[in-house]
């Protein structure tokens, strides 16, 4: 998928022929953004984050009754907008977050994995609900029921309930942007990396 | 038509038929697997019961039967009747298909072949529905194994 090739940070091009000519005392780390527009990263950090955690544009993935209660969410009376969550897209192109409110099943563990690699980074993942947790009440004796989203894609958030109700899908947001604020670009691993795929 | 009324009528046919009404909501007929197709024909055809409408196909396994189980409906005459048929083969099930009688059947006889492996003799285009074409057994029967993905309590 070539992301283990991706040059996040300006001392990964030496020796590349792609140089980037900076002042010896330059105080903070640029991460090349290709054509000429580089990105600083100092204290704007935190401001940047600020900017993204209060910002995050989900992607729907309702597969069952979870969903119900996510657009109840998004609804007049609990209006997940107030978080900066209004942009609710129907592609992953644009989106930042994905929401898996469903049962996922084998059929559809394809479609989830695609849909989250066709996400740009930085992406996050919020398994809302048993099913999307660990199969929930179809976790016994179900031959098409995957055990969990975790097993498909790496999860940043677990909101537990069957289905949870909206404040729970709002707790489990603002931890979501808890989480990004207290982010670095330095630091920042892909969640990809490493993710256990396990064998079938 | 009442339940008394039409129990009387369909008895006068001829089928051998266990008919009951205990513990189900609807009047129940089970019928000998040789005459499905007939018994479905003539529930069809003759005007007093007239069953146009085929509104749920269900696929059934019982331990040591399979089965199915028609649930039928007269659009014009209200009333509604269950017809059950089941085999003890388990390993080549085959009952009579009822989708020249009621065209609806068709889908729905192929998702019960899909997961109990039951065939029907004159269905036009019997094939796996939900299921990807080289899926492993049945997996709605009561003995289907898959110790990868099952968790069994």
């Amino acid at each position: 998928m070539g992301i283990d090739e991706k040059k996040r940070f300006l001392d990964q091009y030496q020796g590349s022929g792609m140089e980037y000519d900076l002042p010896k005392d330059f105080p903070g780390k640029v991460i090349p953004g290709g054509n000429g527009g580089n990105i600083v990263v100092t204290a704007l950090d935190s401001v940047i984050n600020w900017g993204r955690s209060n910002s995050l544009w989900p992607l729907y993935f309702g597969t069952s009754c979870c969903a119900i209660e996510m657009m109840q969410t998004g609804a007049s009376k609990h209006d997940f907008s107030r978080f900066g969550f209004e942009v609710a897209r129907p592609s992953p192109r644009q989106a930042d977050l994905i929401i898996i409110a469903g049962t996922i099943v084998n059929k559809m563990a394809p479609v989830l994995r695609r849909l989250y690699d066709q996400m740009a980074e930085p992406k996050y993942v919020i398994a809302m609900g048993a099913c999307a947790i660990s199969g929930g009440p179809f976790y016994y004796n179900s031959y098409s029921v995957v055990k969990g989203a975790d097993h498909v894609i790496p999860v940043d958030v677990y909101i537990p309930g069957c289905p949870p109700r909206p404040e729970a899908l709002l707790e489990g947001l603002i931890l979501l942007q808890k989480k990004i604020k207290t982010e670095h670009a330095k630091t920042k691993v892909n969640p990809i990396d490493g993710f256990d795929e396990g064998t079938l | 038509m009442s339940n008394e009324e039409l129990i009387k009528l369909i008895d006068t046919w001829g089928f051998t038929l266990q008919t009951t009404e205990e513990g189900t909501e609807f009047l129940t007929f089970t019928v000998r697997k040789e005459d499905l197709h007939e018994f479905c024909r003539k529930l069809k055809a003759d005007p007093a019961t007239h069953f146009d409408l085929l509104f749920c196909v269900t696929g059934m396994d019982w331990g040591n039967e399979l089965g199915v189980i028609y649930h039928l409906a007269s659009t014009d005459l209200k009333h509604e009747i269950v017809v059950k048929v089941m085999t003890a083969d388990r390993e080549t099930p085959e009952l009579d298909t009822v989708c020249d009688i009621w065209r609806t059947a068709e889908f729905h006889e192929m998702e019960v072949f899909d997961f109990f492996g039951i065939r029907f003799k004159g269905h036009p285009n019997l094939k796996r529905l939900f299921l990807t074409p080289d899926w492993d057994g049945y997996p709605l029967r009561k003995d289907y194994v898959d110790e990868a993905n099952m968790v069994i309590k």
